[in-house]
């Protein structure tokens, strides 16, 4: 098991917005974190990635708890995850290649040359080669979200986190970027986790899948059973579009 | 109460900067972009301020002695003291507190609504050390610089001021600048400058660290750091007057 999370508890002052969460997410899988606007599943993916502090419950990678392991576990586990944001968070001062590189400077002790190559592999491996000397204000939503896919598995990591991998881009980018998380997902066997409330994402590329309403795990299965899941808030979910009502 | 929470939470921030820093070549390279930024950015608005302010300073303080029974020579001592105890370092860190912190806050607001913080501190590194530590430790290293440099042009500027007016010949302004002279002014001077550069750079970069919103809370954030760096550098600066004076 890759990443297990016990009994999850965060609130906001009065306003519980997970309720006791568990969860197992496993390697070589694209694990799918659903639910509508305001279901938690943002704050789910920070309380795992350690943006943010549950109020309770554990985040366990490989045995080793994110949230109150010692610096050197905590520093271990950070260097396997590898994270793409919703917006791309690529570093505006720098380059393409700088900003692929960054976590190659800080983690490892390799020279320049074999920092550009390793960028230069990464950036082949999105389709981005020859990008390099470009600043993130001169590519497109889609460029940026595989600049920042690059720089995610520049360090070849175990676990990869993807924050609504489709946002503001059209149907045919957003395919490529799930086609690409996919791929690299059985490629480097990593424990895959996004968040998303784009269905044709989810019936694309997920394995398993979890749905969250109102700060609880209300479903969890994989893309063949979402649709005869006979749970009324994930069908109210799942066929609120007629493209997949016609479909079923 | 309010005031404490956001006290606390500045020396919070403060003391993470110590806690897992990251490898000193990284700090380094960071600290030179922003002496380049913080120091030789701002050369030019320090040399033009700097000149005007002396040259008015000699014009007023000439217009207020009208006394032939005042030597001319005490329009150079007013000319140089002020500049060395108050005008270089207060009135060129209020101007810095304007160009400088808005910049920190913005350029931190700015990372944080569009998540780079995040991707920081997602990565394993501190965040508040890494994109803080140099900027405040460039400040320290520039603004006594930037204010030696402030204070010679306004004697400078109250010198040419005062010769081309006629009100002070340019040995009198010199006589008079050295007759009073302590090099007490100059620490006085250097210390004023180290202290204004850590609370610009500091309250900037608390207010831009930790914003959320958007753009508009970015702009808000920007506003409140040169609004709070001008208070407390004031407010210091009437302390340390009374204290060391």
């Amino acid at each position: 098991m890759a990443i297990e999370i016990k009994q999850i508890v965060k609130g906001f002052g009065e306003k519980q917005v997970l309720r006791g969460i568990d969860m197992h997410l496993e390697d070589g899988k694209v694990n799918m974190i659903i639910g509508a606007s305001g279901s938690g599943k943002s704050v789910m993916l920070k309380c795992i990635v350690g943006l943010m502090q549950p109020d309770g419950g554990e985040v366990l990678f490989d045995g080793m708890d994110l949230h109150r392991g010692n610096f050197k576990d905590v520093r271990k586990i950070r260097s396997n995850l590898g994270m793409l944001f919703q917006y791309s968070a690529l570093f505006d001062s720098m380059t393409v290649e700088e900003n692929v590189g960054f976590p190659l400077k800080i983690f490892t002790k390799d020279d320049k040359r074999t920092i550009k190559k390793r960028v230069e592999f990464c950036l082949e491996r999105v389709n981005m080669a020859k990008t390099n000397n470009l600043f993130p204000a001169e590519l497109s939503g889609g460029m940026k979200k595989r600049v920042g896919i690059a720089r995610a598995i520049a360090l070849n990591p175990k676990y990869l986190f993807v924050d609504e991998p489709n946002s503001g881009l059209d149907p045919l980018t957003s395919k490529l970027i799930d086609e690409l998380i996919s791929e690299l997902t059985y490629e480097y066997n990593m424990c895959t986790v996004v968040v998303s409330h784009d269905m044709n994402s989810v019936i694309n590329i997920s394995d398993n899948i979890m749905f969250l309403y109102q700060g609880k795990k209300e479903w969890e299965g994989d893309k063949k059973q979402i649709l005869k899941s006979g749970n009324d808030n994930l069908d109210r979910f799942v066929f609120v579009s007629d493209l997949i009502r016609r479909d079923h | 109460m309010r005031m404490l929470y956001h006290f606390g939470r500045y020396l919070m921030l403060l003391g993470n900067f110590f806690k897992s820093p990251e490898k000193l070549p990284v700090y380094w390279n960071l600290f030179l972009e922003e002496c380049n930024f913080i120091g030789v950015g701002s050369v030019l608005i320090v040399v033009l301020i700097s000149l005007f302010i002396g040259a008015v300073t000699t014009v007023q303080t000439a217009y207020q002695l009208e006394s032939p029974l005042l030597p001319t020579t005490l329009i150079g001592t007013t000319v140089a003291n002020s500049s060395l105890l108050e005008l270089a370092p207060t009135i060129t860190s209020l101007v810095l507190a304007g160009k400088v912190g808005s910049a920190i806050a913005s350029q931190l607001g700015t990372m944080r609504v569009t998540e780079q913080i995040d991707a920081l501190e997602v990565m394993g590194i501190n965040s508040a050390s890494y994109l803080i530590l140099p900027k405040i430790a460039a400040s320290i290293v520039c603004y006594p610089l930037l204010v030696v440099i402030a204070c010679f042009l306004q004697m400078a500027g109250g010198l040419v001021a005062g010769h081309l007016t006629g009100e002070v010949p340019a040995a009198d302004f010199l006589a008079g600048a050295r007759e009073y002279f302590l090099p007490f002014y100059v620490q006085f001077m250097l210390l004023k400058a180290f202290s204004f550069g850590f609370i610009i750079s500091s309250i900037s970069a608390y207010h831009g660290y930790y914003t959320s919103g958007g753009a508009l809370e970015v702009g808000q954030s920007s506003t409140r750091a040169v609004v709070y760096s001008c208070i407390v550098i004031l407010l210091t600066d009437y302390v340390l007057a009374q204290l060391l004076l």
